[in-house]
């Protein structure tokens, strides 16, 4: 049975380079389409996106592993805009 | 978390954008230094360095064309994951022997193929060979590694490997592709090869593909669990070099999963198509605990620890929906060609990378030679494909 996964700890084994300032990935908060938004929560394989009590959208950039996910799923919709990072900045897997 | 390069004064790297803009001069020099030897340009521009990219690279710089090699992490392999197991047939046209010098991980020798149902196994295990090419040879990978070891070919065969720039367009004029744009500097090029992998998002701003979307790609994620070489060898009753591919279909209903061992550690994870989400309640990351936590695996696991976290989407398009190949001046390779291929007892992509890159790479030596970039003499490179062993693969159980 599923249970609460602690993502970050996973993601605390990798190596970042980290942009602490600009994010890559812009969501739409103005999106209420709720099906949706638990669709994009599920799908990230590094759990950055959330909603909090009263539904409302959040998205951490920091610990990105720039899958594409996300924006397959939702580009237009609840995800607004998706880049990589800039050069040398994000994930930088050690083994892959 | 820190960058792991030195500054100009020796010091451990953690100011960014100092290091990035350090990375941009080098990128605009090396350019300009190899600029005014030449015409102004080179041959060929490959945008990424994973397999494929590193393929046309290395076969291009081998063929003494002058290449440069773009890729947007700090090393060729930065960004790259597989499950993985590569098949070895097309790398061995490339590099052959390849097995014995590339930092693969281990020969596979023993394959599991797994259903389930209500969370019961049914599992069969067999010697390994592959079934579509007799005495196919595969071998377990990690990508930041073996792509290391290629770049360092690639380099060493004379191509011009530039790490920690991100091509953010292409350089289109009359519709033909004759350059990149990257950190604000345009670069010429006679012929410009995409290797950009799934999401390729230069290849769609030329509309040589189509928006990427849920039900045309799977997301996998996986864990890299480190445990020695003598505890693997045990619990998979392996030899040394010997390893084991493991696929299970239809974990948890909605995903499949994956196992396999490499040299000291397992590779373990998920994949699903990113459509089905829909038809789950959990999330990817409680998919991926539930399959490391099921009694058929954790035994397998115990006493490992978590080395890396990583994801990726792979492409799971129809043959009959990718394609062309090829436009004025640019030709599509690997993943951001839709080269990938899910049979369920095997996933494989990263041979048909490889041959693609090296076909690629082909078609830009005679077009190179003849001087000639029209689509007419690009469009040799998707004759070539469709002649070649994998469009056989992909082609071969396409009605299943």
């Amino acid at each position: 049975m599923a249970k609460k996964v602690n993502v970050a700890d996973k993601l605390g084994a990798n190596n970042y380079h980290t942009d602490e300032t600009h994010s890559h990935i812009t969501v739409n908060k103005e999106n209420e389409d709720t099906q949706e938004i638990d669709q994009v929560v599920r799908i990230c394989p590094a759990a950055l996106y959330s909603t909090d009590q009263n539904g409302e959208l959040f998205f951490e950039h920091l610990g990105c592993l720039e899958c594409g996910t996300c924006k397959a799923l939702s580009e237009g919709k609840v995800v607004k805009e998706w880049h990589y990072p800039e050069g040398s900045k994000g994930i930088q897997y050690r083994f892959g | 978390m820190q960058c792991e390069r030195l500054s100009e004064d020796g010091n451990s790297c953690d100011m960014h954008e100092a290091c990035h803009r350090s990375a941009v001069t080098v990128f605009v020099k090396t350019y300009e230094g190899v600029g005014n030897m030449t015409e102004e340009r080179f041959d060929c521009i490959v945008v990424g360095g994973g397999l494929a990219g590193l393929t046309t690279a290395y076969v291009l710089a081998n063929a003494g064309k002058e290449v440069m090699l773009i890729e947007r992490g700090n090393y060729c392999g930065a960004k790259n994951v597989t499950g993985g197991r590569m098949y070895g047939h097309s790398m061995e046209k490339v590099i052959p022997g390849f097995a014995k010098k590339a930092a693969i991980e281990r020969k596979v020798v023993r394959e599991r193929l797994s259903s389930v149902a209500d969370g019961t196994f049914s599992t069969k295990e067999f010697a390994s060979c592959d079934p579509q090419i007799p005495g196919g040879e595969s071998y377990t990978v990690l990508r930041s590694k073996f792509d290391r070891w290629f770049a360092e070919q690639a380099e060493e065969a004379g191509a011009m490997l530039i790490n920690d720039i991100l091509v953010e367009d292409l350089l289109v004029r009359e519709g033909r592709v004759c350059g990149i744009i990257a950190s604000g500097e345009v670069m010429e090029a006679d012929i410009v090869i995409l290797a950009e992998g799934v999401n390729g998002l230069l290849a769609q701003k030329i509309g040589m593909k189509a928006p990427v979307e849920s039900d045309m790609v799977s997301v996998g994620a996986k864990e890299l669990i480190g445990l020695s070489k003598d505890v693997i060898q045990e619990r998979f009753e392996l030899n040394d070099g010997e390893g084991m591919a493991w696929m299970i279909n239809g974990f948890d209903g909605v995903c499949d999963a994956f196992l396999y061992t490499n040299h000291e550690s397992i590779s373990a994870g998920i994949s699903m198509k990113v459509s089905r989400i829909n038809q789950t309640e959990k999330s990817v990351p409680e998919m991926l605990e539930d399959f490391l936590e099921h009694p058929e695996i954790a035994p397998l696991l115990e006493g490992g620890k978590l080395l890396e976290y990583s994801a990726h989407l792979f492409p799971e398009v129809s043959i009959q929906k990718i394609g062309p190949f090829y436009g004025d001046g640019v030709l599509i390779t690997g993943d951001v060609a839709g080269l990938c291929m899910n049979f369920g007892d095997t996933l494989r992509g990263m041979d048909l990378a490889v041959e693609s890159g090296r076909l690629a790479a082909e078609t830009a030596i005679k077009a190179l030679d003849q001087g000639k970039f029209t689509r007419e003499i690009l469009a040799g490179y998707q004759k070539a494909l469709e002649e070649s062993s994998i469009y056989a693969i992909l082609t071969s159980r396409e009605e299943e």
